[in-house]
Order: structure tokens, then C-alpha cells, then sequence
């Protein structure tokens, strides 16, 4: 198997679909000639032309729609939001359209569209370049959003959000992209939407995450095994709908959880996984149900020292685990 | 509408001319068309009066622009993005009053959403019908996006999409507009201009004299039209939809047409509009200026009139006894369609509690 980095396993994904399937198309500010600014698109407008990358005015609310109205009429578009901190002008598309077509037409109309777009921070981008998005798609039924840590399942689940019905957000973490290489296979696969996966297994505690922080969370129980704590660390990969079952599991076997997200602390989807773990596992528990996610503040700022305080570390976590462990 | 492409803000000259594509009887069932939508659109208000429709968006005023748009348009292979007031649309096309009288009153078998939107929101695939949401303008890039689709398969398929002044203030329809020109998309942006966004009129909505006049910042053809003359609307209709097929890419029709009830049954336009006015707008009846036409030119007799008004009393009567007797929704498919494969979730949140 071919050592990769996730963002050319997202490129894989998304060629090998373009490739297959000639409804699939792509659509975004700078794919085309630019290969996208992060080069998720390098190459595509000569392999497919221009009819099939097609390079969008900077006008991202019309992106999302003109999307949504080519899968209505049996297309299945990728758009390209050039970063998530830009997403927002799409929300009244997404949210208020796409979301809820198949719902709202009684199950009339297909939506087979794809939105990706890179999140997240830790990359020196400021309150504008490193935003985490998730909660606010987290809240939509008719939606899915996909979030994948390694390249594997970055190419396997992009080529399943392709092919999904319904429409999907699909989050890369910017910090992913050239950061965390793997193994990803020359055959043919796909990872299937809604599943996560125990990354790591363990026997005391549960580490619930996704994105960059599943590695870091991997690092942390590596550094802590040494100390005989074994930590379990669940990837859920698709962040809505949520796999209830796979987290759960994993809490009636350790007794302890914490969930870990860089997003925001408060409405962030550690309240929610908190909820269904205390509602379906309450008597499993042996300690709080806990939560290590990024601060109350709007979004994450410039300077070193600021973007560090915001971002969660290695040692953060294990402080974490370790008081948890403790209780 | 001559020249369309060389003078984009060209205005049609009106005239109660009988196009040449049109047969005696097709022009007459375009009248009938249009006595049956108002009778519906009539019946659908006092329902609401009576407190059996929740909501109406009157399409009393709008006939013409509607009835004449879409039957310029091929029912097998064009596409219609509509918007809440377009009931003469959708019977223009083919559905039933009893069809939408279930869409008014709500109940079980309603073709659209199932009773689960607004009236007339939802889907039609069969008549390809696309009307997602109540949100103004959302649909427009929609509209758009599925041009784009027929464009890349390159099928004949043209969309045309209908929304009124108050929506031509929406971001959403700039971007659009401009998308489609830049490629040259199959798609008829057509305005139905009463004038008013809710209360809010014409001059305080936009510095410009005609709304048709911004088709040349996005260099695509745009005509301001008599949109209460169907045979107006029509032609100009049909040759947007030439332009179209031919790969020319889209035009804009701003057509001016008259509102002559509230935004929707919930308004009271007596907050905003002078009396005299409305009373004023109701001497451009589109069914007036039509019926004047026929009887001028002989197509339409006094029998053929009353006939006309008689099946669609007796059609609308039988539609509100079908559909006032009908049952409301089963609560049994309340989850459905949430997603493609249900596989999603494992059935997490169909429940309101824990």
C-alpha cells in the first residue's frame, strides 16, 4: 500500500469519482486552473475539462445553490468553500434548502450534493482561517456531516459522500492535509457514512473525538499507556448523523468518557454526546461525563502564544485523562 | 420583441395582436385556463375566510404572466422553479383543482410534500415542478444549477424560473443572474413585477426605472413587458425560450403585472396600499383584457363564455367537497424521507425524549 497524505487521499477520492461517474462534477472558487489554494482539484481541469471543473465567481451562496439545483436535476456536484470561515453566506442554501429538499417533497427529490470544504486551526489563521464549523451543520436532519482523520478514511468516505443521496458536508482539517500521512489502498474501497471506528483500543477511559484531535488524542494514550492507563480513542468520522451505538459501546466498557473537540465548548457536539451518553449509559458510568474542547471566544486568534492557549495539545489531554482517571 | 439581443432593455410594444403560432382554440384554452385559476384562487380565499385554508398567496392579477410563460414552455422537457404565487402556473400545467385544494386544506394524498410544506411547496416531478421552500429567491441559483445540469449533459431541457420584484433584491438573484450569463445558461428569469415586496413598493426597493435594465450588467438580454397581455407575454415567452435552446444563454422578462389582494391572507394591505389604487389595479384584469380580445375578434361567443365559468365553478365545487372530505396526513410516515437509506442515525432523534 501507497504511503499518502490526506489531502492527495481526498484528491484520489474525489478523481476516482469524477472518473467513474460522469454526472459527478466539480465546482468552487480556483479549482480549475489553480487546482484549489490547498491543490485538493491539481490537475483535474486538464484530465476533465471545463465543462467539469468549473472555476465560480467569489460568490459562495450561489455556489452551495447552483449545486443544490444541478444534483435536483441529476447531476452530483462537489463544491469547493474555499475555507469554512466562508461558508456561512451557504447556510440559507444548505440549511435551509438542501437539508430539508427530500423531507419537503415528500421524498420527491434526490439531493446528491457535496459540500467540502477545509476547517479548522492551528495553521496561524487567525479568527478568519481556522474556524470550526460543525455544530452549526450538527443540527439538521437531512443533512450529513463527515469529518475524516486519516488519509484512509478521507479518500474512503469522500467517495461515499459522493455517492450519497442526501446531502453532505464533508470537513478537512487544515492541518491534516500534509501533517498526518497512511496507508491507503490501490483498490478500489469506501468507508461507509454514519460509522465511526475505535482508533485505539483501551480498557479505563474513552476519548470521543475527530479531525486533527484524534491524533492527538492517539499520541496522548501512547504517552499515557507508559503510565498503565489504557485509553480508548473513538473516531467518529461522521459527526450527524452520529453513531450512538459505537460510542456508547465504548463507554459501557470503560465507565469514564471525555469528548474531545477543538470546536467551541458551549452547543459544541460534546453537550450532545454528553446527553446521549448520560440518558443511555448512565448506570455504565464511573465518573463525570467530561468535556475538552476549545474556549468560549468567537474564533481563534493570530498571534503564537494566543492561537496555543486556544488550541488543544497533547498535554492538555493527558491532564485531562488524568484527572478523570483520578475521580 | 424584436432585436432582443442587440437592445437589451427593449420594451415590447402591446397590441391585441393574436400570435401567429397560436390557434383559435389554443388562445380560447388559455382563457379557459385562466377563468379556472381565478375561480380556484376565488374559492382557495374564502376557504381561508372560512378558516379551512391556513394560508393563501393570491395569484388574482398574475394570470396572464403565468398562464402565457409556461405555455410557451415544453411541458415534456423544460423545467419550472416556482414560486408561492404561481397557482396559474401549476394549473397551466396540469394540475387538478382537486389537487389543489388537498395543497390548501392540507390533506392526505396532496401531491407536492404531502401536506407538509405551505401550499403548492414542495415537488411535482411528473409536471417538473420545483418549488423547495418559502425562503424569497432561494430558488434562483437552484434554477440556475439545474440549467448548468442540462448545459454539462447537454440535453434541450430550459429551465424557467418565476419570483417576484420583492425577490430581485435577494443576493442570491445577483449571483445567479450573473453565474447564468457567464456561461450562457438555458434559463428564463421571469419576474412577475406586481410592484410590492409584502408593503414595501417599487421606489424603495430600487433606484432604477425598470428592473429589466440590470439584464445588461450581466450582459443577457432583458424586457420589460405588459405582463397583464398574455399574448405578450407569450411571444416574448417563446422567444427567450429560442434563445435558450439555441445556446444563447438566458434572459430576463420583467413582466408588470397587478396584485390585486394582500401579499398573503395574513396581510392587510389596507396598512399600505390607497383603496383607489387597488380598485385602479383591477381595471388591468388580465381575464378582462383577454375576454376583450376574443369577443373583438369573434373567438369567444357568449355560450363559450359562460360554459367556460360554469365547468370551472362545478370542477372547484367538486374539488373542495373532495378535498374538505378527505383525511388530514397519517402521522405514520412523519419520519420518512429523511434521508436516501435510513441507515443513518439508527433511528437517533425520531423521538422527542430520551
Amino acid at each position: 500500500m501507497a504511503i499518502k497524505t490526506l489531502i492527495e487521499a481526498v484528491r484520489e477520492g474525489m478523481h476516482e469519482e469524477i472518473q467513474r461517474d460522469e454526472r459527478v462534477f466539480i465546482l468552487g472558487q480556483d479549482i480549475g486552473r489553480r487546482g484549489g489554494v490547498f491543490l485538493a482539484t491539481d490537475g483535474f481541469i486538464e484530465d476533465f475539462g471545463q465543462d467539469r471543473v468549473i472555476d465560480t465567481p467569489l460568490a459562495e451562496s450561489s455556489i452551495a445553490g447552483i449545486a443544490l439545483g444541478s444534483a435536483m436535476n441529476g447531476l452530483r456536484p462537489i463544491a469547493e468553500i474555499q475555507f469554512a470561515d466562508f461558508i456561512w453566506p451557504t447556510f440559507n442554501q444548505l440549511i435551509g434548502e438542501a437539508s430539508r429538499a427530500r423531507y419537503g417533497t415528500n421524498g420527491d427529490i434526490n439531493v446528491p450534493l457535496l459540500i467540502r470544504t477545509p476547517y479548522g486551526g492551528g495553521v496561524r489563521g487567525g479568527l478568519y482561517h481556522s474556524q470550526s464549523i460543525e455544530s452549526f451543520f450538527s443540527h439538521s436532519p437531512g443533512l450529513t456531516v463527515v469529518a475524516p482523520s486519516t488519509p484512509y478514511d478521507a479518500k474512503g468516505l469522500i467517495k461515499s459522500s459522493v455517492r450519497s443521496d442526501d446531502p453532505v458536508v464533508f470537513l478537512e482539517h487544515k492541518r491534516t492535509y500534509r501533517l498526518v500521512r497512511g496507508e491507503v489502498p490501490e483498490s478500489e474501497y469506501t468507508v461507509p457514512l454514519g460509522k465511526a471506528e475505535v482508533k485505539m483500543e483501551g480498557r479505563h477511559i474513552s476519548l470521543i473525538t475527530y479531525g486533527l484531535m484524534v491524533h492527538l488524542c492517539a499520541e496522548a494514550a501512547r504517552d499515557l499507556a507508559n503510565d498503565g492507563i489504557s485509553v480508548e480513542v473513538v473516531d467518529l468520522r461522521t459527526l450527524f448523523p452520529i453513531d450512538q451505538e459505537t460510542i456508547l459501546e465504548s463507554v459501557k466498557k470503560t465507565g469514564k468518557v471525555i469528548i474531545v473537540h477543538e470546536d467551541t465548548k458551549t452547543g459544541g457536539l460534546g453537550g450532545e454526546i454528553s446527553a446521549v451518553i448520560s440518558s443511555e449509559a448512565f448506570e455504565y458510568l464511573d465518573g463525570p461525563v467530561t468535556r475538552l474542547c476549545g474556549p468560549d471566544i468567537p474564533a481563534m486568534p493570530f498571534s503564537p502564544p494566543l492561537e496555543q492557549e486556544f488550541m488543544l495539545s497533547t498535554e492538555k489531554i493527558i491532564d485531562a485523562v488524568q484527572k478523570l482517571v483520578d475521580y | 420583441m424584436a432585436n432582443l439581443d442587440s437592445n437589451p432593455s427593449k420594451t415590447t410594444k402591446l397590441g391585441l395582436v393574436v400570435p401567429e403560432t397560436f390557434t383559435q382554440s389554443s388562445l380560447l384554452e388559455l382563457y379557459r385556463k385562466m377563468v379556472l385559476s381565478r375561480t380556484v384562487d376565488e374559492r382557495v380565499w374564502t376557504l381561508n375566510r372560512q378558516g379551512k385554508a391556513a394560508i393563501v398567496a393570491s395569484a388574482q392579477g398574475h394570470e396572464a404572466a403565468q398562464i402565457g410563460s409556461a405555455s410557451a414552455m415544453d411541458p415534456d422537457e423544460d423545467l419550472f422553479f416556482t414560486y408561492y404565487r404561481d397557482i396559474a402556473v401549476l394549473i397551466s400545467l396540469g394540475m387538478t383543482p382537486r389537487e389543489i385544494m388537498l395543497s390548501f386544506l392540507a390533506k392526505d394524498g396532496e401531491p407536492m410534500s404531502g401536506a407538509r410544506q405551505f401550499p403548492l411547496h414542495g415537488a411535482y416531478p411528473k409536471l417538473r415542478v420545483i418549488n423547495l421552500s418559502n425562503v424569497v429567491g432561494t430558488h434562483i441559483p437552484q434554477a440556475v444549477g439545474a440549467a448548468l445540469a442540462a448545459k454539462i449533459r447537454g440535453d434541450k431541457t430550459v429551465v424557467i424560473v418565476y419570483f417576484g420584484d420583492g425577490a430581485s433584491s435577494v443576493g442570491d438573484c445577483h449571483e445567479a443572474m450573473n453565474f447564468a450569463a457567464i456561461h450562457k445558461l438555458p434559463v428564463i428569469f421571469f419576474c412577475e413585477n406586481n410592484g410590492f415586496a409584502i408593503s414595501v413598493p417599487k421606489h424603495m426597493q430600487m433606484a432604477v426605472d425598470s428592473l429589466s435594465s440590470r439584464s445588461e450588467g450581466y450582459g443577457m438580454p432583458g424586457v420589460e413587458i405588459d405582463g397583464t397581455n398574455i399574448t405578450s407575454v407569450y411571444e416574448t415567452t417563446t422567444e427567450a425560450v429560442k434563445r435558450a435552446r439555441d445556446g444563447d444563454g438566458p434572459t430576463l422578462i420583467d413582466a408588470k403585472v397587478e396584485r390585486y389582494l394582500p401579499h398573503t391572507s395574513d396581510d392587510d394591505d389596507k396598512r399600505y396600499r390607497d383603496p383607489q389604487q387597488i380598485e385602479e389595479s383591477r381595471r388591468h384584469d388580465p381575464l378582462q383584457l383577454l375576454k376583450t380580445q376574443l369577443e373583438f375578434s369573434g373567438l369567444l361567443t357568449k355560450d363559450i363564455e359562460e360554459q367556460f365559468h360554469a365547468d370551472a365553478q362545478s370542477m372547484v365545487n367538486d374539488a373542495t367537497d373532495f378535498a374538505e372530505s378527505a383525511q388530514y396526513p397519517s402521522i405514520v410516515g412523519f419520519y420518512d424521507h429523511l434521508y436516501s437509506n435510513q441507515h443513518q442515525g439508527s433511528g437517533h432523534g425520531n423521538k422527542n425524549s430520551d
